[in-house]
């Protein structure tokens, strides 16, 4: 037996401590606590109105149990609808832009300068949150649903670009290599050499992107971007929570079946 | 691989006459959805606006700049808010999300047909919903203010840490928990020297992923009163100051940069 085990026998093993250094230990876990006592503090809380409050939300949740589809179903159908179609019309848009400027991203196949552009459109559009482009597309092409359009056609881009970039630079580079030795042209090479490499994974984001979308179009409303987003506001505004929660329900099945699609056509792609 | 003989020549096509008929009608099918799409939206616009959108942008652009740098005295707190926001959101979040995830996961969960599916259904329904919509029914139920927004990124952020947890603990090594029960660990001690280390990592991973996010979903959160960077937003959108905008953009920008930049680094450190 080793004397290192030697000395190890019979004490009682304990787990080592996630940071070995017993000050940055201390100091990190001390700090972190100082923060939130600090945090904690500046939060003012007026406790008597969440108490007051605490009736509605009990009448929000029962909500759940009795959602009202009927009252505002016009509404509510409109509502859903426009979501539904800036989603598949931002998606439409946003995958056809995306691609060449996923192509233009990734390092491997894109010449600087073009390289370097690309990257500033996907930084741009990640950097802005969907609502903020919202506020000022809805500012500059007035309320309606082209607003919303953009703004998700603009986030997708970001979006999409930057992860299709990212595969095509960790693609397998022999087999493109092959295409081009046999004197393929550029689009041919693309078309035949990195096309079969990434689509399959350019086909599962697209599928979560179409589910981010749908999801981001149903709060675009609020700053009058189109979607149902207007419509929950209203409900919201006027107490009126089992059309909340019916709303509600209508997005969370959505997001299901558009989940459960998203699966079947990623398992027959790959 | 479909062969077509054509004058007695045989030719190699990719795909069989009935497979390229099929993906016609699929692209057809789809065309026309976004066609129709296209005519609903075009029809619901006041293109007169659209026309003259250059114009406004250009009219905007020239209200905006310079941004109204003194003003920055005053988004310390709003800025402190947020952060706040984010990060007591994340912690909550956390603990709430790891019992979740202990019971989503098939190898750990204690019934896989009655308490599984209740547990995919809080991480579906918690993560369909938008943050900005789950602070809309907070501040009408606690009233506007910081604490609202706290529990709306908490709520929001359950569905994303769960799910990402207990696909991690779906794909741990079972050698090693067996190993840990063949000493005759009780199941605690199975979970907490078996399972918790082999997550522990994604388990920090996720953590910082979903601050960094919620760092940016925390901006706008005060738009609709729920404490924040937003509310100085959107209270300088409604009187159109648009050089005090233009300076709440460029603070927000850099906040999320820089989260992300932190962000980036810790996961650096961890994994």
């Amino acid at each position: 037996m080793s004397s290192e085990l030697d000395a190890l026998v019979g004490r009682k093993w304990k787990k080592p401590p996630f940071i070995k250094r017993t000050w940055l230990r201390w100091t990190l876990g001390l700090g972190f606590v100082a923060y939130l006592i600090a945090a904690f503090i500046t939060i003012d809380v007026n406790w008597s109105r969440v108490y007051e409050g605490l009736d509605r939300g009990a009448a929000f949740i029962l909500a759940f149990t009795s959602p009202d589809f009927i009252s505002r179903a016009t509404d509510i159908r409109d509502g859903i609808l426009e979501s539904i179609i800036m989603t598949v019309a931002a998606s439409v848009v946003g995958i056809a832009i995306s691609i060449p400027i996923g192509l233009g991203a990734a390092r491997n196949i894109a010449p600087l300068p073009v390289y370097l552009v690309c990257r500033g459109i996907v930084a741009i559009s990640r950097a802005l949150q969907e609502i903020i482009v919202a506020i000022l597309l809805v500012a500059i092409f007035g309320f309606g649903p082209l607003a919303g359009f953009l703004t998700l056609s603009f986030a997708t881009i970001g979006f999409l670009s930057k992860l299709l970039a990212e595969d095509i630079e960790s693609m397998d580079r022999v087999q493109a290599e092959a295409i081009k030795a046999s004197g393929a042209r550029w689009l041919q090479w693309i078309n035949y050499g990195v096309q079969p490499q990434v689509m399959p994974r350019l086909v599962g984001l697209s599928m979560y992107r179409i589910d981010i979308n749908f999801r981001e179009s149903a709060i675009l409303g609020l700053v009058g971007a189109g979607g149902i987003g207007a419509t929950l506001n209203t409900a919201f505004d006027r107490y009126e929570y089992d059309t909340a929660a019916a709303i509600l329900i209508i997005i969370i099945l959505i997001v299901m079946a558009l989940e459960y699609l998203s699966g079947i056509i990623r398992a027959k792609v790959q | 691989m479909p062969v077509l003989e054509k004058n007695g020549l045989k030719v190699w096509q990719r795909r069989t006459q009935g497979e390229s008929l099929m993906r016609w009608a699929a692209w057809l099918t789809g065309t026309a959805v976004f066609v129709y799409c296209w005519q609903q939206i075009s029809e619901s616009t006041t293109w007169f606006f659209v026309w003259d959108a250059p114009r406004i942008a250009e009219d905007i652009w020239s209200r905006a700049t310079p941004p109204r740098w003194e003003y920055i005295t005053q988004l310390g707190r709003p800025i402190w808010d947020t952060l706040n926001i984010a990060t007591l959101g994340t912690l909550i979040a956390l603990c709430l999300a790891v019992p979740v995830a202990f019971l989503a996961a098939r190898n750990t969960t204690p019934s896989a047909t009655f308490i599984r599916p209740i547990a995919l259904l809080i991480i579906v329904s918690t993560r369909s919903i938008n943050s900005l919509i789950w602070a809309l029914l907070l501040i009408a139920v606690i009233g506007p203010g910081v604490l609202a927004g706290v529990v709306a990124i908490a709520i929001r952020s359950i569905g994303f840490c769960a799910k990402l947890i207990y696909e991690a603990i779906e794909e741990i090594d079972h050698t090693q928990v067996e190993a840990i029960t063949a000493t005759g660990a009780s199941r605690w001690q199975v979970m907490a020297y078996g399972i918790v280390p082999q997550i522990a990592p994604a388990f920090a991973g996720v953590a910082v992923f979903r601050w960094d996010i919620n760092i940016r979903e925390s901006t706008v959160l005060g738009l609709v009163g729920a404490g924040g960077i937003g509310l100085q937003l959107s209270s300088s959108l409604n009187v159109l100051a648009w050089p005090q905008v233009s300076l709440i953009l460029l603070v927000i920008l850099a906040a999320v940069v820089l989260s992300e930049w932190v962000s980036a680094k810790v996961r650096e450190a961890i994994i």
